[in-house]
């Protein structure tokens, strides 16, 4: 089949951008919408054009790493991620928009590549467990429940992509945050650093320069591992008693 | 956010309420109006809970508005280049629509308490000191009523997201039960406070409810 | 799949007698004196990793943050480490190609960790664990260091429930085993279907916490591209910052690397895109020996090939082969029939007619190398690519039949919807197709029983050594080998290391770090300047047909031979002809390739020349030559009982080129298990 691809282009982080059109034919249904990116570059390499840079790396839809804006839908049309998005869900002749992640907080690398050091950086803020490597006790001391464990593993799957940022019309990161919150919260292991975890994190989506959240669920929407928005519910629980409890 | 929201949420409960005496009739209403002003006496002066109660709006009123357009402004810095093409999915329209329909209820406000409260206009003419006669002038008018029942939606949709979002900001919506019980409880009490505000004017401009 | 019966060797029924044959690789590689691993002290095998902790010199709390270590990778093995060493107070930096550390591929490993806590009682030791990986390695590894590994496995579960992994529990909150890859006890522990994502988020996130603590430095999308060596020591790397291009300078007291496996080789495999051996090459070119580099694990459940437009193969959990039945018409016209339409006496279950016993459930590399040959034959299915069908059915509606639908969702639903989203076929109603692809690697750098390569100071861990699998690995330990090496093996040998220091300080200045500069900026500019016509990728490609046409699951000698000229061909035009758009100075993905393709070219040659002069089959090494006559793989224990280590030699001829590689021999001994020979009929 036959799609007009309607790219971003941007050189670097510091000059401007814009949309470029370029035709693609002979697009099989069986290929990822990345390696149709792919096809496309090649043709440009053989033409002398520089290649559309974009991330990806696993294509599994796993490491989190690839993540584009097609058709003003995080990650496309399909609840999934960029990579394990197919052509199949597109027809002949179809325009497909793409652009990057639009967040001022992940500034645009080169093309479609954005920066998404600000996740590690939240991360950095309390996103963890301290435990010293050798220090742990016996894995069987502290039994969990079994729902809690489903639960906080349920959000652990988060794979960092950043498609709820790029969907909040506030350009929040309150998903992401409530999901690793939500993950260490749940079980006894992280109960400790509770407090602190939360009002670290916060601080820091806030000083990165994230939207505020108003519960207006297009993250889960975008979601590819469509966690579920009651973790914002829970780290505003958390906020609030890490506040009562002075912090 | 929330917690403003909530006192709003009770404040118009209450005054839904107290504009229903509308239809127990003109002493009916006054009475409620002039018993507003009364209660607490002796322990308070006249119109001392009105005046806490008044001061408790306004002080919610603007952490309310505060904290909105500190919102509004962050999400217009977290976002200066748009997209060319963006869809909504997920969203309600209320829930995109809060910061304009958040307006439109201030300006509404303010002309709604130069009619009733501050300056006491009456747009037929007529006498301003009688509550009930105010009242009954004012959705006679035909565009009052049509101005009133616009803000009441704007009202009703602010309801229905603001609800559901306070719960949400205050961290009681942990599951997939509540979630949902919150955003029933949104469209349950949008529709009956918008639903019950407007009432009076509807039934004061069909001519139920009359001098 | 290793507790299978074992037949102790005896007799011959090969085609080939040991020995009957002369040195296959002659003419392509040159003897080299016999190597040892001198650190692992000698004694009862269960006291030598104590022995080896108490021996190993301790370093000074006040003087560990003196000490710089850098840290390649961040994976499972680069990761933990970069924490655990951060945590004890050295100045670490680490490097990751991706925009994060919490992308390295071990995220995508699906089914599981291995450790001998024996929580099901089910006769589970650490000597089982041990026996049972030097046995599924088909006896190719070194004992002391897989004896370790089974060791240090059930401190590894500990520490990732303390950190917060959600693994798998039962009603009563403690953890769940399952039974994975054939083994008979219950020792692999799971998060669902995502196990690695897991325990990499459980070591990302306390390399996060270092790296606020301000002990570890954090260098995203950086490629380290050449390793500085002054004084015979590993003291640098010199690193392409891939943003700006920069070619940074990083000087260090010591390197270690955990740069992942190179099954990218092969362009088609199951590793990531960016996966690659650049970091482990350059060491090699700069004296670290490669060990057994033709060492491949092939997995038999991959979502086939499509097109030439692949970019990479999923792999899809193994225990489908628990439910599914594996066949491909017994006709070549049916090939393109509807499967549903082929009447059950016109389909040839292959595996179990071949393997009645094992049927389906045959291992790995049984499995791999079955499909592919009734593919050969003309009988695979599935779209044409390059005129052959690749695949073969894996048939669920008896197991449908039998179970129920819901059984069978409730047991593969993700996996069947994962299949669904990649093919638009609905596995319920008609059979998958299946293929074989590269999985991982055993091969990889040579490193003692300290982690250390043959240049001191240059540690390395994860996939990228070769120390614990042997020929191959079980399922669910390549998890646990990446953890034990970052968080309990190298933070204790690498202080015995780094008691010698601080080392002398060396400035940017020093010819030997000039020179490594140098030769990447050379490099970089050779790839720009070259005004060539094809692009990277296609190279790559080319690269990768021919290693798995010649050097994938079944390997010759005249084969192995060809692909060594194919690729020196291909290598001499690429290094011509080669097209890279763009600049240095930003973002630029083909020019990152450039550089990995070219490092490719040089490996998959050495894989040919180690597989060619290996005429024994292994594990995931088979020779053609070297069978039963049942078909089966034959070791040769009298002459292949030894780590290939192979040092690289330039070439005299040609500036920077790789001449012929020099074999060293590393004796394999076994004191504490005993050599058997496989069969799985």
């Amino acid at each position: 089949m036959k799609v007009t691809l309607k790219i971003w282009r941007q050189p670097d982080s510091v000059s401007p951008g814009a949309m470029h059109t370029y035709e693609l034919d002979g697009v099989s249904e069986d290929m990822s919408f990345l390696e149709m990116l792919d096809v496309l570059n090649e043709d440009l390499i053989v033409k002398g054009e520089d290649p559309v840079a974009f991330d990806s790396d696993c294509r599994e839809g796993i490491c989190g790493m690839c993540g584009l804006m097609i058709n003003g839908q995080a990650h496309g049309p399909e609840v999934t991620t960029t990579c394990q998005l197919h052509m199949r869900s597109f027809k002949d002749g179809d325009e497909i928009v793409i652009e990057p992640w639009r967040s001022d907080a992940f500034p645009v690398v080169k093309d479609l590549v954005v920066d998404r050091g600000a996740f590690d950086r939240i991360i950095q803020a309390g996103g963890f467990i301290s435990v010293n490597t050798g220090s742990a006790p016996e894995a069987h001391s502290v039994p969990v429940p079994r729902e809690d464990a489903i639960r906080a593993f349920n959000v652990a799957t988060c794979i960092g992509c950043g498609a709820c940022v790029a969907a909040c019309p506030n350009g929040s990161a309150s998903l992401f945050m409530g999901a690793k919150i939500t993950h260490l919260g749940e079980l006894p292991q992280g109960q400790p650093e509770r407090d602190s975890r939360v009002v670290g994190m916060v601080a820091q989506h806030d000083a990165e320069g994230f939207g505020g959240c108003t519960n207006i669920g297009e993250c889960t929407a975008a979601c590819p591992k469509e966690i579920p928005l009651d973790v914002i519910s829970r780290l505003n629980w958390d906020l609030h008693a890490a506040l009562r409890h002075g912090h | 956010m929330a917690a403003s929201g909530i006192i709003f949420i009770g404040f118009v409960l209450l005054h839904m309420y107290g504009n229903l005496k509308a239809f127990s009739g003109h002493d009916a209403y006054n009475e409620y109006a002039e018993h507003l002003r009364t209660i607490g006496e002796p322990m308070l002066p006249r119109e001392g809970l009105l005046w806490i109660i008044r001061a408790v709006l306004i002080v919610s009123l603007v952490v309310h508005v505060y904290s909105a357009a500190k919102l509004w402004r962050r999400s217009n810095h977290a976002r200066t280049q748009r997209y060319v093409v963006k869809k909504n999915l997920a969203s309600s329209f209320s829930s995109r629509w809060m910061r304009w329909g958040g307006l439109t209820i201030l300006l509404f406000l303010i002309w709604h308490l130069v009619n009733f409260t501050i300056g006491k206009v009456n747009v037929s003419g007529g006498a301003t000191n009688d509550p009930y006669n105010l009242l009954v002038d004012t959705f006679d008018t035909w565009w009052m009523t049509i101005i009133y029942l616009v803000a009441m939606f704007a009202l009703g949709m602010h309801l229905h997201h603001g609800v559901w979002s306070s719960a949400q900001t205050l961290g009681l919506t942990n599951n997939a039960r509540a979630r949902r019980n919150a955003k029933a409880l949104g469209w349950i009490v949008a529709v009956v406070i918008a639903g019950g505000f407007s009432l009076v004017p509807i039934f004061v401009l069909a001519g139920v409810i009359t001098k | 799949m290793t507790d299978m019966p074992d037949t102790t060797l005896t007799g011959d029924p090969s085609h080939d007698a040991p020995g009957a044959h002369g040195d296959d690789a002659a003419g392509y590689y040159v003897p080299g004196s016999p190597i040892a691993d001198t650190k692992s002290p000698g004694g009862p095998i269960d006291e030598r990793w104590q022995t080896r902790k108490f021996e190993a010199r301790l370093v000074n709390p006040a003087n560990r943050r003196k000490l710089d270590i850098i840290i390649v990778g961040t994976g499972l093995a680069g990761g933990s480490a970069a924490a655990t060493l951060g945590e004890a107070g050295y100045n670490v930096k680490s490097f990751c190609y991706q925009d994060s550390p919490r992308r390295a591929h071990s995220i995508a490993a699906q089914g599981g960790i291995n450790a001998a806590k024996n929580y099901k009682e089910d006769g589970d030791s650490v000597h089982r664990l041990f026996y049972d990986t030097v046995k599924g390695g088909d006896y190719r590894s070194r004992e002391s260091n897989v004896y370790r590994l089974a060791e240090v496995s059930t401190n590894i579960i500990d520490q990732c429930v303390a950190q917060g992994v959600p693994f798998a529990r039962e009603y009563g909150g403690l953890l769940d085993n399952r039974s994975f890859g054939g083994v008979q006890v219950s020792r692999t522990f799971y998060a669902r279907g995502q196990t690695g994502q897991q325990l990499l988020i459980g070591a990302y996130q306390a390399l996060e916490r270092q790296v606020a603590a301000g002990t570890v430095t954090q260098y995203t999308r950086h490629e380290m591209l050449e390793l500085i060596v002054v004084d015979g020591k590993a003291r640098g790397i010199i690193a392409r910052d891939l943003v700006t291009g920069e070619i940074e300078t990083h000087l260090a007291d010591v390197v270690v690397l955990a740069s992942g496996g190179y099954g990218n080789v092969f362009f088609l495999s199951t590793n990531a895109m960016g996966s690659n051996v650049t970091a482990a090459w350059r060491a090699h070119r700069k004296g670290a020996y490669m060990a057994n580099p033709c060492y491949t694990q092939i997995h038999p459940t991959c979502i086939p090939v499509t097109g030439s437009h692949q970019s990479k193969l999923t792999l899809m959990s193994e225990s489908l082969r628990n439910d599914g039945r594996i066949w491909v018409p017994k006709k070549k016209a049916d090939c393109e029939k509807d499967p549903r339409d082929i009447p059950e006496e016109d389909r040839d279950y292959y595996l179990e007619r071949i393997y009645p016993s094992f049927g389906n459930l045959v291992p790995r590399d049984i499995a791999s190398r079955a499909a592919k040959n009734v593919c050969d034959e003309g009988r695979g299915v599935g779209p044409e690519v390059e005129g052959v069908r690749r695949g073969v059915y894996l048939d669920f509606s008896a197991a449908i039949e039998r179970l129920g639908r819901d059984g069978i969702e409730e047991k593969y639903d993700n996996l069947f919807d994962m299949y669904a989203r990649i093919t638009g076929e609905n596995p319920y109603e008609t059979p998958m197709r299946i293929y074989p692809a590269v999985h991982y690697v055993m091969g990889g750098l040579w490193v003692d029983y300290d982690l250390q390569s043959t240049i001191p100071g240059l540690f390395v861990t994860g996939e990228a050594n070769f120390s614990d699998h042997g020929a191959n690995r079980l399922g669910a330990s390549a998890l646990m080998q990446g953890l034990a090496d970052g968080y309990f093996v190298l933070p204790h040998t690498i202080r015995d290391y780094l008691a010698d220091g601080p080392f002398e300080k060396i400035e940017e200045s020093h010819p030997a770090v000039v020179e490594a500069k140098k030769a990447v900026e050379d490099r970089v500019a050779h790839f720009l300047g070259t005004s060539g016509t094809r692009s990277v990728d296609s190279y790559h490609r080319e690269l990768g047909n021919i290693m798995w046409e010649y050097c994938g699951m079944e390997r010759t000698e005249d084969g192995l031979k060809k692909a060594i000229d194919l690729i020196r061909t291909l290598k001499d035009d690429f290094w011509r002809n080669v097209k890279v758009l763009g600049t240095n100075d930003s973002l630029n993905q083909s020019l990152e390739k450039a550089g990995r393709v070219a490092d490719f070219m040089e490996l998959g040659e050495l894989m040919c020349i180690d597989a060619l002069n290996r005429r024994e089959s292994c594990g995931g090494h088979f020779r053609a030559e070297s069978q039963t006559e049942d078909g089966e793989a034959l070791r040769h224990d009298d002459q292949f009982a030894y780590v290939a280590a192979w040092e690289f030699a330039t070439d005299p001829d040609v500036a920077e080129g790789m001449g012929t590689p020099v074999l060293h021999k590393e004796d394999l001994v076994y004191t504490a298990i005993e050599m058997k020979q496989r069969s799985y009929k």
